[in-house]
């Protein structure tokens, strides 16, 4: 028997409590910190609460916030699962956006926005895989190493954009490098959407993107626990050697889950390109691809896990914009703070309280 | 037995004792004694009342299945765990083991049936490894060269300080283990299955060496779960079976048979029986085949094998001899370099490559040496570990999807075949233990009824009643017109399961025998490459 100090909590402690005593734990970090600063913390966590979930308008913020997160959650997890590190979120968005930018650019004057759309979705899904697609082949055939090389990617992808967006695809006459407006093609806003349907709400950035979301945390949980494919990406994860030993090929294996991987990055650009600036812009994706590292790994890898996480990441967005609006002294480095300590606290020191919470619950128990 | 309580010796007696390593007369008190041990993880009661004691000077032996506490036991006693209840006694003072740096400072060291050594370290530096003697490594290193030389003198264990371990034998590399414990001080030995890695040679070689460590007065605890050698090197062997000591012997008295029972809890026939059959068509032909690795290592040189339906075919050798790479080429997860292979009239060569998926279709099911790492995926409940390599086949997957349903299904009729325990397809693969996976995995394979059988390792780390029940489906197997081949380190093995033995030693055969003909002795000699 080998020694495993690591005993699992039961399930629902796992996945519904200890997240819980993580965020508490950050929170309370975070008012000492507050507090430091001069801050009454219970005030800030008040402004936090309320700018995040107090209104129709501050929820619509947090979803669309959470939209993005969930997207390169999701393309995190998809590759983790297939035992690969992807930290080229940022890039896969990044082009991915490009690629639903290209082509509304190309059709809008032609199709009507129903065609067009649905196009240019496809093309960001295109466009994240072909840029994941790189480091995937560099790792399968080259044995490059995919951190690396997906790091790399997210500069190259960087320095791409700033070339094509000043250089090739500014509107002509503009003074920012920023392409011209779409033509009568853009996802619809959730709050016009709504109306239509007789509900009102406060108009916000969020819009159709959080159903394509929505679709695909259901779709990736459905790829990876219900499909064949998925049942060898996992085997591929968890043990290569098994995975080779029951005839998968790794090397396409490892293609197939980087391309997943990017084209759900990818739809970051969608939310943001289609949705919200419907032009070409830069630096649209605004640390998504990295946040989404942190968004799996609270998640637990999970996809309803990620959901949640990134609805968390979204109120912390949306209300830590709104604390560093109220609050002189808490400025947007304080909001990047407390968000880099919540990313701390769920995850690199995930298992801190676990020893607490098993003491706790064995004493529960006893009792 | 256990029970007895042993005033301890007066402080200055022992510390006189110690200084002369004298052995001690026979009313001292034992050198270890365990009273009452209990230890649960979860729900499973991994010790219940253990109480045994352990003459000082002696060897003990503690025999019993996978999963009878074997392993917990010594851990407790290592400091690995601590007990729910009991106690522990060490030179008849009780004491509290929080860590092996306790028992270290008592005086018990464990050698690990998987070696903790540093591959690109000197022996001497793996020596020090942990006691560094301080910030200075140059003081130290010379310290215990003069202690390992010492060492070495004292119990004839000699290794050269400056060779690198990577390039040692597993032999030596077990003797710079059992060093690095004595190195330590430590006067009680827990060996964990030591000869697992071992020829037949080089664990004689091992129980000279603890005869020896007996003479000095060194106690030595040996955990294994073969017969033979507790027979071989023991004074006194306990018996546990579910957690529990079932019985205490003198080795002088007991027998293989008695021990096994004990063991099992049931009567258990360690001879196999099976009739002769007339051997049909060959399903696997094996020509030339070589392998070379990117450093142009060759692995595999020239190695030509026939398989025919109806027949076990064994193939005997030290491990890391070749028959890992030739399992992999003739499974086709490996490509040769060289040579060809006919699998039922498909031809396999360089330029004609084949993989696992088609090796299936071909009737080729394989059952790999290394369960763990290949044969299963630690994590994935039973029911998924069930149907790896045949996921994507029907029932498993209809239209695209995976049928949890079937799986689980057929993960449970698999269990009941193959009697593995518990019968709960939702558990996790590595939930169970090392017989019952094995169970799974063979189940697995047998169950698409192959032509062609390759097993490597059938029974490694499996306990004596499982290896009766998965010889006897490799005979029923090869009775009903399977090629079976088999590889394995445990020589019993391939004499009692082959019907004819092929022996490897370097990347090549270097002899073949019908098992009828074949011995321990001379397979030994053959596999060390020695004979004429």
């Amino acid at each position: 028997m080998s020694a495993a100090p690591r005993r699992a909590l039961p399930p629902w402690a796992e996945i519904g409590l200890l997240p819980l005593v993580n965020v508490a734990l950050a929170l309370i970090t975070v008012g000492i910190i507050v507090m430091a600063i001069g801050v009454d913390p219970l005030r800030a966590l008040n402004l936090l609460v309320v700018g995040a979930l107090g209104s129709s308008e501050a929820i619509g913020y947090t979803l669309y916030y959470a939209t993005n997160f969930a997207f390169t959650g999701l393309a995190v997890a998809v590759a983790f699962h297939a035992g690969l590190f992807n930290i080229g979120g940022e890039g896969q968005a990044y082009i991915g956006g490009l690629g639903a930018g290209l082509c509304v650019l190309a059709l809008d004057r032609f199709l009507p926005g129903v065609i067009v759309v649905p196009l240019a979705i496809l093309a960001a899904a295109a466009f994240g895989a072909a840029w994941a697609a790189v480091p995937a082949w560099l790792q399968a055939h080259r044995g490059s190493h995919i951190v690396i090389t997906t790091i790399m990617f997210n500069f190259v992808a960087a320095a791409l954009m700033v070339y094509l967006m000043v250089n090739v695809l500014i509107a002509p006459g503009s003074m920012t490098p920023q392409s011209r407006g779409f033509e009568g093609t853009r996802m619809p806003a959730m709050h016009e959407v709504l109306a239509a349907l007789g509900i009102t709400v406060a108009q916000s950035a969020l819009n159709l993107s959080i159903l394509l979301a929505i679709v695909c945390c259901v779709g990736v949980w459905a790829f990876l626990w219900h499909t064949p494919w998925g049942y060898a990406l996992r085997t591929m994860g968890h043990n290569p050697d098994a995975a080779t030993y029951a005839g998968n090929d790794l090397k396409k294996l490892t293609m197939i889950a980087m391309c997943l991987s990017g084209a759900l990055a990818g739809f970051v650009g969608v939310n943001e390109i289609l949705g919200v600036h419907q032009r070409l812009v830069l630096d649209f994706t605004a640390g998504y691809g990295f946040a989404g590292i942190a968004v799996s790994l609270m998640g637990r890898n999970h996809p309803l896990g990620i959901a949640l996480a990134a609805l968390l990441f979204g109120a912390l967005q949306q209300g830590g914009a709104e604390l560093a609006f109220e609050i002189p002294a808490m400025t947007r480095e304080m909001v990047v703070v407390i968000q880099g300590l919540v990313i701390l606290f769920s995850g690199a020191l995930a298992n801190l309280p676990r020893p607490w919470l098993q003491a706790l619950l064995a004493r529960v128990r006893r009792a | 037995m256990g029970n007895r309580h042993h005033a301890a010796a007066h402080p200055s007696r022992r510390a006189l004792r110690a200084l002369f390593r004298v052995r001690p007369e026979s009313g001292a008190a034992p050198a270890i004694e365990l009273r009452g041990i209990d230890k649960s993880f979860g729900t499973v009661r991994a010790n219940r009342g253990v109480s045994l004691s352990v003459a000082k000077g002696s060897i003990t032996g503690i025999v019993g299945e996978n999963g009878a506490g074997k392993s917990t036991l010594m851990s407790i006693l290592y400091g690995l765990y601590e007990a729910d209840a009991g106690e522990i006694l060490v030179d008849g003072q009780a004491v509290r083991m929080r860590g092996p740096a306790d028992a270290i400072a008592r005086g018990i060291g464990m050698v690990h049936q998987h070696f903790m050594l540093v591959a690109p370290f000197t022996v001497l530096e793996n020596l020090v490894l942990g006691a560094e003697g301080g910030a200075v490594l140059r003081r130290g290193l010379a310290a215990a060269r003069a202690e390992l030389a010492r060492l070495a003198s004292e119990y004839g264990l000699s290794v050269d300080p400056d060779a690198v371990v990577g390039d040692l034998s597993v032999g030596e590399q077990q003797r710079v283990e059992i060093l690095k414990v004595l190195f330590r001080g430590a006067r009680v030995l827990i060996l964990d299955e030591p000869s697992a890695v071992l020829t037949p040679q080089e664990t004689d070689q091992l129980f000279r060496i603890l005869a020896t460590l007996k003479e000095r007065g060194v106690t030595v605890l040996l955990i294994t779960h073969k017969l033979r050698e507790i027979m071989a090197a023991t004074d006194t062997v306990f018996v546990m079976r579910q957690g529990e000591v079932v019985a205490e012997r003198r080795t002088a008295d007991t027998n293989p048979e008695e021990l096994a029972e004990l063991m099992v809890g049931r009567k258990v026939r360690l001879t196999l029986e099976k009739d002769a059959v007339a051997t049909g068509d060959v399903l696997l032909k094996a020509e030339k085949l070589d392998l070379t690795d990117s450093r142009g290592v060759k692995l595999l040189d020239g190695v030509d094998l026939e398989l025919r339906a109806g027949e076990i075919v064994g193939i005997a050798g030290v491990s890391g001899n070749g028959q890992t790479e030739l399992l992999q080429i003739l499974s086709g997860i490996r490509r040769p370099t060289g040579g060809r292979l006919q699998v039922r009239g498909r031809v396999i060569d360089t330029s004609h490559p084949t993989d696992p998926a088609e090796m299936r279709t071909l009737g080729l099911c394989h059952v790999p040496e290394d369960r763990q790492r290949q044969g299963m995926v630690a994590p994935f409940r039973a029911a998924e570990t069930s149907i790896l390599g045949y996921h994507k086949l029907k029932p498993f997957t209809r239209r695209g999807l995976l049928d949890h349903v079937a799986t689980t299904a057929h993960c449970g009729l698999l269990m009941e075949r193959f009697d593995v325990r518990p019968p709960i397809p939702a558990l996790r693969s590595s939930s169970f233990s090392g017989g019952n996976q094995q169970k799974l995995v063979l189940a697995r394979e047998m169950d698409r009824t192959p032509r062609i059988l390759l097993v490597g390792q059938p029974t490694r780390g499996v306990d004596i009643g499982a290896i009766e029940f998965i010889h006897r489906q490799l005979v029923a197997a090869r009775d009903a017109g399977c090629a079976v081949l088999v590889v394995s380190v445990e020589l019993d093995e391939i004499l009692s399961l082959s019907d004819r033995i092929v022996v490897m030693f370097g990347g090549r055969i270097v002899g073949e025998l019908p098992a009828a003909k074949a011995d321990e002795r001379t397979l030994g000699l053959m596999m060390a490459n020695a004979h004429a």
